[in-house]
């Protein structure tokens, strides 16, 4: 069971990495960290779902595996979150710095919430 | 290559993730796993990067094995999200709203001393 985190656990890394590349490819410009952002938002969101569907037994433990602790779990990421955070902080972009750590908690949060409902009244 | 050694990391960073979240359980209150898992991999991570940008020479797919792939899995956003909302949702609210704080405050702030670290690190290792 184990092996189908870490298959999740690559597939994650692999779509963070690829689409990452791809938001800072179109953002050059752009102080503020849209990849990680976006990644963290929809992850979540998709947690929420995959979670819930868990609690309530629609999935099986095999699919959470994969897809919720392996692949969620790794396609979103704290770690480069805070570094990204302190990057900001130390370029005295103190008000992007705010908005980054804001915004990617609070939308996070509530795109965890929203997956959580709507996966409530799938029938 | 560069796929390849994110890919491997995020194998072993997710396994890792879920053994220590194995090991640190917790039935009702503050999720210490993830908390625990996203606070020591924003010390690390920020002293990883730090260190490996300041000293030259250090082959790409090595910092995507490690940084991107190992320690960006290993940490996790989602998770934080989910046990948050289920922390509410129980009636949790003070234990919610802790939980938040200490995460993104804690994390941030270890993410900064492993930076100021690996300066530290670097300076030393030159002046050697």
């Amino acid at each position: 069971m184990i092996w189908l985190i870490g298959i999740g656990g690559s597939l994650g890394a692999a779509a963070r990495y690829l689409l990452g590349n791809y938001m800072n490819k179109k953002k050059k410009l752009n102080p503020f960290p849209f990849g990680t952002w976006v990644i963290n938002i929809t992850g979540s969101f998709l947690l929420g779902l995959l979670g819930n569907l868990h609690l309530l037994n629609e999935i099986s433990h095999g699919v959470w595996f994969f897809a919720g602790i392996g692949f969620c779990g790794a396609y979103t990421t704290f770690s480069t979150f805070g570094y990204e955070a302190i990057t900001l902080f130390q370029s005295n972009k103190l008000k992007l710095a705010c908005a980054y750590v804001l915004t990617s908690v609070i939308l996070s949060i509530a795109a965890a919430g929203l997956g959580f409902t709507i996966s409530f009244t799938h029938d | 290559m560069k796929l390849l050694s994110v890919m491997l990391g995020g194998f072993f960073g997710a396994i890792t993730r879920y053994s220590i979240g194995e090991w640190i359980q917790t039935d009702n209150g503050i999720p210490l796993g993830t908390l625990s898992i996203n606070l020591l991999g924003c010390f690390l991570l920020g002293w990883f990067l730090t260190f490996f940008t300041l000293r030259k020479n250090i082959k790409t797919e090595f910092i995507l094995f490690i940084g991107t792939g190992f320690i960006g899995s290993f940490t996790t956003f989602s998770a934080f999200s989910v046990e948050t909302v289920l922390l509410f949702q129980n009636g949790l609210t003070v234990y919610g709203v802790l939980y938040v704080l200490i995460s993104i405050i804690f994390g941030i702030l270890l993410a900064f001393m492993g930076l100021k670290l690996a300066i530290i690190n670097v300076e030393k290792g030159e002046t050697r």
